[in-house]
């Protein structure tokens, strides 16, 4: 397992991702491509279990993110963030007999957001560099936990099978490894 | 309206990385139809699932065949047209059942085809496709307390409407109850209003798996 590390460069993959979706940008998208297809190849893989289906379902994100790049919103939360729910879905479709039930914001009985932020893009984007840094100051132990809950579609209960550790372990760790974020992000936005 | 009982991390982690079973899923995302809190909480869960994804490992070759292919299928495939302007949200209609939950039922409140539990109480089965949870639509009368439904693991109780009294806690619309098996507690429907509330608990099936899970190490499969 490898860190991204800072000094790699990275495109951005915001403003690539608005380009596919206002101008159909082929360019924008073969970069955001090459930045992502081995990563959700590696994510599918973790179910798939063969490279066929692992590539298959890469391939599928991909055109879903080609096709659906205008429904992006870089004020919403990064790139990476959106891509990561498509790939998500799509795999609980390819491998799950059960569904994933969604909230549907335009609902008569939705209760939406109270406010609306005045520099909300600001934000997101603010939010995910945060995020990132939050990230590499976690103990790999945490990571990895996370890495576990994310990447191999695992419950709980599993998770602390494989591990041989109580499920309140498992839960207790990934609670901390979760409030210990979402403090770092609280303690930047209390200094800005 | 405040909520003030929200999801659990657990719960919200496991919902954002796409590993929690339907039932448990129905009451999670039905909470967060009602609750802009947790729809921040969760976007900043799924935030961390794109971070993993970012840092995840990308030395893979075979990058330029897959180009190559995907290149070729999105240039076969017509131009899609532009994702239809969302629908202007129907006018806000405060007290309804909240989507998803309102089509697992295929009806509002007003319109659901009861089942009496006794003693005043109803209760509708909400079938689901997991063989990991039980769920159910619950209508306690006011002033009541919910009938006895051992559960032997976890159970999460959504309140839709009225109000019920746990403790010196008091659960109203959009407001969660997560309960393990240690906690024994005697919920009571508020007087005045009778409480229609989503419970969702482990399957009895969860058991025998659980075990199974168990051991799992020990048999090394």
């Amino acid at each position: 397992m490898r860190r991204t590390t800072e000094n790699e460069a990275k495109p951005d993959l915001a403003a690539l991702l608005v380009a596919v979706g206002e101008r159909r940008d082929l360019e924008a998208f073969e970069v955001l491509f090459r930045y992502f297809a081995p990563r959700v190849r590696a994510f599918m893989a973790r179910q798939a279990g063969d490279s066929h289906s692992a590539e298959e379902l890469m391939q599928e994100t991909m055109i879903a993110v080609w096709n659906k790049a205008d429904r992006f919103d870089p004020a919403k939360g990064a790139a990476s963030t959106w891509i990561f729910t498509i790939a998500r879905n799509l795999r609980i479709d390819a491998f799950r007999r059960d569904k994933r039930p969604e909230f549907d914001p335009n609902d008569p009985a939705f209760v939406p957001d109270d406010v609306a932020p005045a520099d909300e893009m600001f934000e997101a984007q603010e939010v995910s560099v945060q995020l990132h840094q939050a990230m590499a100051t976690l103990p790999e132990e945490q990571v990895a936990l996370l890495r576990l809950a994310f990447f191999e579609d695992n419950s709980h209960s599993a998770i602390a099978a494989r591990l041989n550790m109580p499920l309140g372990t498992v839960k207790s760790r990934l609670r901390l490894a979760f409030s210990k974020l979402r403090a770092a992000l609280d303690r930047k936005g209390e200094t800005s | 309206m405040t909520i003030r009982h929200h999801l659990s991390d657990d719960l919200l982690v496991s919902y954002a990385a796409g590993s929690l079973a339907e039932g448990w899923s129905l009451a999670v995302a039905t909470h967060l139809a009602l609750c802009p809190a947790c729809r921040q909480r969760l976007a900043f869960a799924e935030g961390i699932g794109g971070e993993l994804l970012e840092s995840s490992d990308a030395a893979a070759p075979g990058t330029d065949a897959s180009w190559e292919a995907v290149r070729r299928r999105i240039a076969k495939s017509s131009p899609t047209p532009p994702s239809a302007a969302p629908a202007a949200p129907a006018a806000r209609r405060a007290g309804g059942l909240p989507e998803p939950l309102r089509s697992y039922l295929g009806r509002d409140v007003e319109t659901l085809r009861w089942r009496s539990l006794g003693r005043g109480a109803s209760q509708i089965r909400i079938p689901t496709a997991d063989n990991e949870t039980q769920v159910r639509l619950l209508r306690i009368p006011a002033g009541k307390p919910v009938p006895e439904h051992g559960h032997g693991g976890r159970e999460l109780t959504l309140v839709l409407s009225g109000s019920f009294a746990d403790g010196n806690d008091l659960f109203a619309r959009g407001d969660i109850e997560d309960a393990d098996a240690s906690l024994t507690h005697q919920p009571v429907a508020t007087p005045g209003e009778d409480c229609i509330c989503l419970a969702v608990t482990d399957a009895p099936l969860r058991f025998r798996s659980w075990i199974l899970r168990a051991i799992q190490p020990l048999l090394g499969i």
